[in-house]
């Protein structure tokens, strides 16, 4: 086990600064996820751990390694840290074929070994027939597992990948952040992810790392960052919205149960059984009803009891408690017209077709 | 023709070239990516050629170069001679000259290089130099080859420089601009008319050449 020590700080010329400093244990696959608005400095810590930007103050340990320290001018350049890195755009050679754009890091490597790497990580990457094609002839998707394969051809001891989602459109970002997590599991390489984007946290990390203003606002693992936001700056990150962690417990007509807590959610599957998801509920698509009715097309009908009621403009935002806490958004038409009060039982209903699944790893 | 002259011409502008190459390339590099402070006092060294009479330039080298100079009395200390009215001296002054030439396209060209391409490279492990030769030169080539062409055909056609500081020694410093010159002077018209419609038809073809290449982009 290594440990990465971090503290650093970093000022533009006439911007917001970054002073962030955490200790995180350098282990097995784990993935962990900066999460954090855009300009909150995520990504410049990221550089900052690369080697591409320099901090004005602090330093950056990988185990006994020093990769940077102000005080005593040490800057390891970025070609010697052993990083793997994978930039936002995929930043791929457009002069060069896929093949040799994964084999770029084969330096100081023998021939024979240089072959067997390209050999095999065109197979985990299923790059297969895509060889001698250029950047520009690839899709996003394939670009983004060239550049991944790239990024891990030297066996890099810790992974960096920058929005690795956002160049891609919501559909394939869906599918691809569902390979990138089977991925980064077969690799076995320790991974940090910057992201805008709270459905790559969920999916993807273990721990989440809440950055907003260039602080470190929490971290923690994702179910409690998540869970359990300990500021209203934490909250706005990962949502006010309902996400709730649990796991398929079986699929029957193409609808999965998920099991949450002691509650039952139904859903699109995601994945197969077994596997945990990670659910989104946005407070709109949350229908309350004073008692359950039988005859709706949704799926999910929940008992509840009303905990708090906030006013917001023209709606109302209720939480239930369902066994697990729920957020509904109703107009103030609605919400009058019910008479909920706190302490009041009620159903929440909520068709299975509105909630967002994504499969963890 | 004054085939002496021309050779002479030929070598002066290969060596030239070469050494620009040498020298230019990483200095360009530097320019094109570095935002230091005096940066822009580089830039303005680098292209005040451009606007400078080759007369003033020549007359500085010759001040700085002479015999009794720090750099005349070194020159003669390794190679026993003097730089004013050698080739050397010529060779150095024109490099001196042509350095806008050749540096400021090869910068404009490596500015044009995708900087996430040059971090990429450096984070998968290449060193910088190793980075220039397999990402940025390979990425920006129609500039390099710019720069050398504008650079060789410019020292073809050079005058006043290669008189300040050479004279007009045959087969020593007198290039093919200096023999039309002296053939204008001695009223052979068609001697000046012959290698003068010789460096006409190199030029118009150097600058054909060079802006085909410079329509051609690297399709990203």
């Amino acid at each position: 086990m290594t440990l990465l020590d971090v503290d650093i700080g970093f000022h533009y010329r006439n911007g917001p600064g970054i002073e962030c400093h955490w200790q995180d244990p350098i282990e097995g696959p784990r993935v962990t996820v900066f999460l954090g608005p855009s300009g909150s400095g995520k990504s410049t810590v990221l550089r900052c751990l690369a080697g591409l930007e320099r901090p004005q103050r602090g330093y950056v340990r990988f185990g006994d390694r020093i990769w940077f320290d102000a005080a005593r001018g040490v800057n390891v350049s970025p070609d010697r840290r052993n990083l793997g890195v994978l930039f936002q755009d995929y930043a791929l050679f457009p002069h060069l074929t896929v093949e040799r754009n994964v084999a770029f890091g084969a330096y100081g490597l023998a021939q024979s070994e240089v072959a067997r790497r390209v050999t095999e990580l065109i197979d985990v990457f299923q790059l297969q027939g895509l060889e001698s094609r250029l950047p520009r002839q690839l899709s996003g998707g394939q670009q983004q597992r060239v550049a991944l394969a790239r990024a891990v051809f030297r066996r890099p001891m810790l992974l960096l990948l920058d929005e690795p989602l956002s160049a891609l459109d919501r559909a394939t970002g869906d599918e691809m952040r569902e390979e990138l997590g089977k991925l980064i599991r077969v690799l076995g390489i320790p991974t940090y992810i910057v992201s805008h984007n709270r459905a790559d946290a969920l999916a993807l990390a273990d721990r989440t790392v809440l950055l907003d203003e260039g602080r470190i606002i929490q971290r923690g693992t994702t179910q409690d960052v998540f869970d359990a936001p300990t500021s209203s700056a934490a909250a706005r990150l990962v949502g006010v919205d309902t996400i709730l962690l649990g796991r398929i417990a079986s699929i029957d007509n193409g609808l999965a149960r998920v099991t949450v807590g002691s509650q039952e959610v139904r859903v699109a599957p995601p994945a197969e059984v077994g596997h945990e998801v990670a659910l989104c509920v946005r407070a709109e698509d949350v229908t309350i009803a004073r008692h359950d009715a039988v005859d709706l097309s949704a799926v999910n009908h929940w008992r509840a009891v009303v905990r708090a009621n906030t006013q917001e403009g023209p709606l109302v935002r209720v939480v239930l408690d369902c066994g697990f806490r729920l957020s509904a958004l109703v107009t103030r038409d609605a919400w009058q017209r019910l008479e909920l009060k706190s302490g009041d039982g009620a159903w929440a209903i909520v068709k299975a077709t509105t909630i967002r699944a994504l499969p963890r790893n | 023709m004054d085939w002496v002259a021309v050779g002479l011409t030929l070598k002066l502008a290969a060596i030239t070239t070469l050494i620009l190459a040498v020298v230019g390339l990483p200095l360009a590099y530097w320019l094109a990516t570095t935002n230091r402070t005096w940066r822009p006092i580089v830039d303005a060294v680098v292209a005040v050629p451009l606007l400078l009479p080759p007369t003033v330039l020549g007359f500085y080298f010759l001040v700085a170069t002479g015999p009794d100079t720090f750099v005349g009395r070194f020159y003669a200390f390794v190679f026993s001679g003097t730089i004013p009215f050698s080739f050397a001296g010529v060779l150095l002054a024109s490099v001196l000259y042509n350095l806008p030439f050749a540096v400021r396209p090869f910068a404009s060209g490596f500015a044009a290089v995708d900087r996430r391409l040059i971090e990429a490279s450096r984070c998968l492990g290449a060193s910088a130099p190793r980075t220039f030769a397999t990402v940025v030169v390979p990425l920006s080539w129609p500039s390099v080859l710019t720069g050398l062409v504008l650079a060789f055909a410019h020292t073809v056609g050079e005058f006043g420089v290669v008189l300040m500081v050479g004279g007009n020694i045959p087969g020593v410093t007198r290039t093919i601009a200096l023999a039309i010159y002296d053939d204008v002077q001695a009223l052979d018209y068609a001697g000046a008319n012959q290698a003068s419609a010789v460096l006409l038809v190199f030029a118009v073809s150097v600058l054909a050449v060079t802006y085909s290449l410079q329509r051609r982009v690297v399709p990203v």
